[in-house]
């Protein structure tokens, strides 16, 4: 099957649509711009919930060489509730033990894996190419999107209530109407360009090569880090296992590296045998020299234009926070533009995309730029006391917790979103209005299942019931929701956990006790859940009007 | 908890010894080597942000 498959190799077939006849503009709801795995993303989450979209991408392939690699856990669970999840899992490694080299010697041995009881690990390993080919393939076989390649934006025209697109294709430019559009461009956003837009903030002077490296080699899966090895001194190098027998290098090279220079293979062939020894037997699958920068557009929506992933902001390679925020932003954006486009939530909803996601934007700027500082210090004072640092974490185990190779991506909690209801009661964990809901396992209809499975899509009301049915109270709160009398803004699922089967009831159980103690849930405790299991509001018990007030809230129908 | 500045060490003549003795013959690029090593040692013991903060904003006032 995809084994046979050389997703690197494929090249989509570019079509003419009736779109390109002349006459007016053809309008549809959205257009994304971009069919990377942010705009493949926000695609089928929309599709997924029935919305049409036109996917525009000016090039007729997938991604070359493994670049983004490293898929965190909350892309997993992103892609989880799209169907995709296991299928990365299946082809990717997965990983959680990361090693730090200093000189010639191992310094510390890292685990990410910070408790059980979560389906997804901290990272998979998976070239970007197989990513992408796995969301193409399910959004080719969508209906409700439209894949167009070959298909280049040259012009963005704001319209009242939508952009007007003019698209460069083999057969003569054509325009279209949207009443929104979405740039998932990438870090040179055309769509951000066109508008006269800008992206601002730090270029690191460093260049690192990348190389796609073939071979059969026994090293673990793990991720392998070194600082001023012996085989290429005062540098840093990164190892990493992909798929196929493919490892991943990373080589620092430094500001003043010629980069064409340095992608000939007669200079990047004794670089890797200086790592792997001079017997090593490998193929030379992809290389390539980057640079990098931290930066982000001050606001990520310009009327009917938003954007997502790089367009919007990008940071640097260490700690994998540059394809998964985007995947990230992805699923903020697209329950909110359903809501928008079905007259169910005001327009204003999506200025809290920029909110939240201008917070997330500025929480992994800060991580990877801290990693950057520590892996390429850029002063003599900076370079002694990493250099400092890792000495002492031979043997010390508080200078471990300051080795900085790139910390564990994680999601942001949206603390001061908008679409929160603050607490009225104290809680411990850290299950707090704007976080992602944690994991745990559970099991349902007598099968074993896992709590985020049962959440996603629309709004869910957790109902936490200890051992026992709801009682009287909890009962008529419940059923005063679902009066049909006075009906809902949006619909609400309520799901039921309890300690034990209930006979005969559709309830979801906490078997290990495990989904409670993350939520720190008694019975009667509700959590409201949103469309992208984000946490909206939690109550200690249940009640209809606060239920009613909070879901309003996380729509933006309150100011 | 805030800096303390008033003289706090017991013996101050021993401790400068002691701190000029553990530089003995070291290079000038060994001996930043120390300084580093020695900063992050006593950061971890205070383990104050506070405390940190303002010892860093008096040292850094100090340098001419």
């Amino acid at each position: 099957m995809e084994a046979d498959i050389d997703y690197q190799a494929l090249e989509f077939a570019y079509r003419k649509c009736a779109d390109q006849e002349p006459g007016a503009p053809a309008a549809h709801r959205v257009i994304v711009v971009g069919a990377g795995p942010v705009g493949l993303t926000t695609a089928l989450d929309l599709a997924a919930q029935g919305v049409q979209v036109v996917v525009l991408d000016d090039d007729y392939r997938l991604s070359t060489g493994s670049r983004a690699i490293c898929f965190a856990k909350r892309t997993l669970e992103i892609w989880d509730r799209l169907g995709l999840g296991q299928r990365m899992v299946d082809k990717g490694v997965s990983w959680n033990v990361g090693k730090v080299f200093f000189r010639d010697q191992e310094i510390w041995k890292f685990d990410l894996l910070p408790e059980a009881g979560h389906r997804r690990p901290a990272f998979i390993n998976l070239q970007q190419y197989y990513a992408e080919g796995f969301l193409h393939e399910r959004a080719e076989a969508d209906p409700r999107i439209a894949l167009r390649w070959k298909s280049k934006v040259t012009g963005v025209t704001p319209v009242d209530d939508g952009v007007v697109v003019t698209v460069e294709t083999p057969d003569g430019p054509y325009q279209l109407r949207a009443d929104w559009l979405v740039a998932c461009d990438g870090s040179r956003s055309p769509v951000r360009k066109l508008l006269g837009l800008e992206s601002h903030g730090r270029i690191f002077r460093d260049r690192f090569l990348i190389a796609d490296v073939k071979m059969a080699a026994d090293f673990p899966a793990e991720r392998w880090f070194w600082f001023d090895p012996p085989f290429h001194p005062n540098q840093s190098v990164l190892l990493h296992m992909q798929p196929d027998n493919v490892w991943r290098i990373d080589f620092q090279l430094g500001w003043n590296a010629d980069p064409v220079e340095a992608v000939k293979p007669e200079n990047v062939l004794p670089r890797i045998r200086a790592l792997l020894g001079p017997q090593a037997e490998f193929e030379l699958e992809w290389v390539s020299v980057y640079t990098f920068a931290c930066e982000r557009m001050e606001c990520f929506r310009h009327g009917r234009v938003l954007f997502a992933g790089d367009s919007a902001h990008r940071v640097s390679p260490f700690g994998a926070r540059g394809a998964n925020s985007g995947v990230q932003d992805a699923e903020n954006l697209a329950w909110k533009l359903r809501l928008v486009l079905a007259g169910q939530a005001p327009e204003t909803l999506l200025d809290s995309y920029c909110r939240e996601r201008e917070h997330a934007a500025d929480e992994n700027i800060l991580n990877s730029s801290r990693a950057t500082d520590f892996i390429t210090p850029k002063s003599e004072a900076s370079r002694v006391l990493r250099n400092a640092v890792l000495n002492l974490a031979r043997r010390h185990p508080f200078a471990r917790a300051l080795v900085n190779s790139g910390r564990l991506s994680v999601p942001a909690t949206y603390r001061d979103s908008p679409l929160n209801t603050p607490d009225d009661a104290d809680y411990a964990g850290t299950m707090c209005p704007g976080a992602v809901a944690a994991d745990a396992p559970v099991r349902r209809g007598g099968r074993d299942d896992w709590w985020l499975g049962q959440l996603g899509g629309e709004f869910v009301l957790a109902v936490f019931c200890g051992d026992a049915p709801p009682d009287a109270q909890a009962t008529s709160a419940l059923a005063a929701l679902a009066d049909t009398r006075t009906p809902l803004p949006v619909p609400l699922r309520i799901v039921h956990v309890t300690a034990r089967p209930l006979d005969g009831a559709d309830v979801v159980v906490d078997a290990e006790g495990l989904l409670a103690r993350r939520y720190d849930a008694q019975p009667g405790t509700c959590y409201l859940i949103r469309p992208d299991q984000h946490v909206a509001a939690r109550w200690r018990r249940p009640d209809a009007a606060a239920v009613r007030a909070a879901l309003g809230r996380a729509i933006g129908l309150a100011s | 908890m805030s800096l303390i500045t008033t003289p706090n060490l017991p013996a101050p003549d021993d401790f400068y010894e002691m701190l000029i003795e553990a530089h003995q013959g070291l290079s000038a690029e060994q001996s930043q080597e120390l300084n580093a090593a020695l900063a992050l040692l006593l950061a971890n013991h205070i383990g104050d942000m506070a405390v940190l903060r303002e010892a860093l904003t008096q040292a850094r006032e100090s340098v001419q």
